[in-house]
């Protein structure tokens, strides 16, 4: 693989504009680089639920889907592509640190850039304890974004 | 009364039935009711617990037990072999990655288990070891292991035949199968069947799965905070379920799921606590339960009294064969029916084997049932109805007894425990009384609405009053749902055997694998 590629972690956030805007300065830097801009939409299959809920819970991902793409991956996708960088987007539910390392792995990239929310992350649900998490058990370089 | 539910769960429930009727105003209104339903609904209720000829034993619980014993020989003992692929299917191995955010194994498992985990675990037991004495939880046990084949023949179909809409939802059970399935082994009476069927799970809704957990969940908070009238608690209930299903409010239902399997661990757990701290005791009391199931040690009934009690209950307890269940499973993402048939045999053995073997082994090692030293033998109420116990009590109360000899503040944990799983079981129930209310009348908002509004009502009905009749009618509901259910499983198991013969023969060959994480 010559190019090289990094995996930015999205939270519909602040935090992660500020991963993506540093992940598109290093894009930069790097030259041949490709962005892979990740929103994970936190999902347990060990939760519990009502049976209306399973019911309806194919509905609901599938809007889940869809609302997560068109608010918070398109408009990052766009701009990375306004600054002229090489850039691709999923969008999964699961364990945000297990699917971003899971991802990293998978794309054989240099490291993995999320945003730090601070104590607002603790409403937040993205990233509050993920980036400790990934520091600690990713298998790649995490950079941390203040 | 000499019915199922005068000697099953309802034991419980007449014991603090009479408190709540002189806290009642509409004393004569209720037994008006009382008769008139009593009247009209008598024979049915008679009809399904009638016993069989010569014997006092039900020809339902036989119904059950046959057709459990049919599904295990006939799916070459199903619940065995695949026991070890139905935890590794709940633990998401062979679930693909790229369905995530879909229900998974475990979701509808545990939905589904929050549903039969209840008072049949906790008021049930206790009745049939105080009426069977220990010996009662050998056949309980094997009930359960005969039921997870019934669970695994329903669920499977329930998932192969279920509808999925085009706006993405599923709806899926026994009504479905029957229609779907008839049809396609070119059967007559499908669509009969399915309407009866439905009928049945409408009744069996609003009765043990709504009134009679109201009525008990009443009798245990009036147990500790003293005695007040019952339709205060039935208004309470209404409101927080209305809440649920009509209004709505996901985070009630979500709290509650999250905090029923909590109370289902703890109760496990402390059981667990008790039983280690009498570990000398678990050999005699495993004995007690062998002796006991063949020789009935003196039990009401001798050993055909422990027999009864012990499928009863059982039967009670983990639905399997009813055709709830399939409801419930229905929902589950996965491309394989069979896998959720696998995965819901785990409910009659986490239900019935383990929970419902902890409360019996808890009460017999407590000491609370009465035992002539001199004999060995258990002594007999003054009724003969029953084994004596130290105060006298039966039912929910014999287990927080028995349960209180290691904590004592274990009855409150109970009480917190049954309203809980009240609640939940109510909430199940609501639901499959809905799906059967939607295929009787047809989808649409205001039909639903119209059902989950009635369903409120009869929650304060079922706290308030003293409505033998109907809370027996109810039951038999529930149970007439298995003649139906299990009527349409035998016709289309052959359905089901050529699914699994092809599922583990695929799995056999590597064809089918472990997603790697």
């Amino acid at each position: 693989m010559t190019t090289s590629t990094i995996v930015v972690g999205l939270d519909g956030g602040e935090a992660g504009n500020r991963a993506l805007a540093f992940a598109t300065a290093q894009a930069k830097l790097i030259g041949d680089c490709t962005l892979k801009l990740v929103y994970v939409i936190e999902w347990s299959p060990f939760s519990f639920q009502t049976p209306e809920e399973n019911e309806q819970r194919h509905v609901r991902r599938e809007e889940e889907l869809s609302l997560a793409r068109e608010r918070i991956m398109e408009p990052a996708l766009k701009k990375a592509a306004e600054d002229g960088i090489s850039v691709n987007g999923i969008v999964k539910h699961g364990d945000v640190a297990d699917i971003l390392d899971d991802i990293a792995k998978e794309s054989k990239a240099q490291q993995i850039v999320v945003g730090r929310v601070g104590l607002r992350g603790l409403k937040e649900r993205m990233f509050g304890g993920v980036t400790g998490r990934l520091a600690v058990a990713s298998s790649v370089p995490v950079t941390i974004i203040p | 009364m000499n019915k199922f539910l005068s000697t099953g769960l309802g034991a419980a429930a007449i014991s603090a039935l009479p408190a709540i009727a002189s806290a009642q105003d509409a004393v004569g209104m209720d037994q008006r009711i009382n008769d008139i339903f009593a009247g009209a609904t008598g024979w049915f209720v008679n009809l399904i617990f009638m016993s069989l000829p010569g014997t006092n034993f039900p020809w339902i619980v036989m119904w059950l037990v046959v057709a459990a014993s049919v599904f295990t020989i006939y799916f070459g003992f199903v619940q065995f072999k695949a026991f070890g692929h139905a935890i590794s299917l709940v633990k998401g191995d062979y679930s693909d990655p790229n369905d995530a955010g879909e229900v998974s194994h475990f979701q509808a498992l545990t939905t589904a288990l929050s549903g039969t985990v209840g008072l049949g675990n906790i008021a049930g037991v206790a009745v049939a070891v105080g009426i069977g004495g220990p010996g009662a939880t050998f056949w309980m046990i094997l009930a359960g292991l005969l039921g997870m084949a019934s669970k695994f023949t329903e669920c499977t179909l329930g998932v192969k035949y279920r509808n999925e809409y085009p706006d993405g939802t599923v709806s899926g059970g026994p009504m479905y199968y029957m229609t779907k399935g008839f049809k396609e082994r070119g059967l007559p009476m499908g669509g009969f069947l399915a309407v009866v069927f439905s009928i049945f799970t409408i009744g069996g809704a609003l009765g043990g799965g709504n009134m009679f957990q109201a009525n008990q969940a009443h009798a245990q908070i009036s147990g500790i905070v003293g005695d007040y009238p019952g339709w205060i608690t039935g208004i309470i209930f209404a409101a927080v379920v209305f809440a649920v299903i009509v209004g709505g409010i996901k985070s009630i239902a979500q709290v509650t799921e999250k905090v029923v399997p909590f109370m289902g661990i703890l109760y496990v757990a402390a059981a667990l606590v008790i039983l280690i701290v009498e570990y000398d005791k678990i050999g005699w009391a495993f004995g007690q339960i062998f002796d006991g199931a063949f020789t009935g040690l003196g039990v009401a009934g001798g050993f055909v009294g422990a027999l009864i009690q012990g499928f009863k209950r059982a039967a009670f307890s983990n639905e399997a064969g009813v055709g709830s269940a399939a409801i419930a499973h229905s929902a589950v993402r996965t491309k394989e029916p069979v896998t959720e048939g696998i995965v819901s045999l785990l409910e009659p053995f986490i239900d019935t084997v383990v929970i419902c073997t902890m409360t019996a082994l808890v009460i017999t090692i407590s000491g609370v049932l009465v035992m002539d030293p001199a004999t060995g033998q258990f002594v007999l109420n003054e009724a003969g109805t029953s084994i004596k116990t130290i105060d006298g009590s039966s039912g929910v109360q014999l287990t927080s007894a028995a349960f209180a000899t290691g904590f004592s503040w274990f009855p409150y944990v109970l009480a917190v425990a049954v309203i809980l799983f009240a609640f939940s079981t109510m909430i199940s129930w609501s639901y499959y009384g809905l799906k059967a209310w939607t295929y009787l009348v047809g989808e649409g908002k205001n039909k639903e609405i119209v059902f989950k509004v009635i369903f409120c009502f009869f929650i304060i009905v079922g706290a308030a009053a003293n409505l033998g009749a109907v809370i027996d009618f109810s039951d038999a509901m529930i149970f007439a749902m298995a003649v139906v259910n299990i009527t349409a499983l035998y016709f289309l198991m052959p359905i089901v055997k050529r699914e699994m013969n092809s599922y583990f023969s695929r799995l056999k060959s590597g064809e089918l694998k472990k997603f790697i994480k």
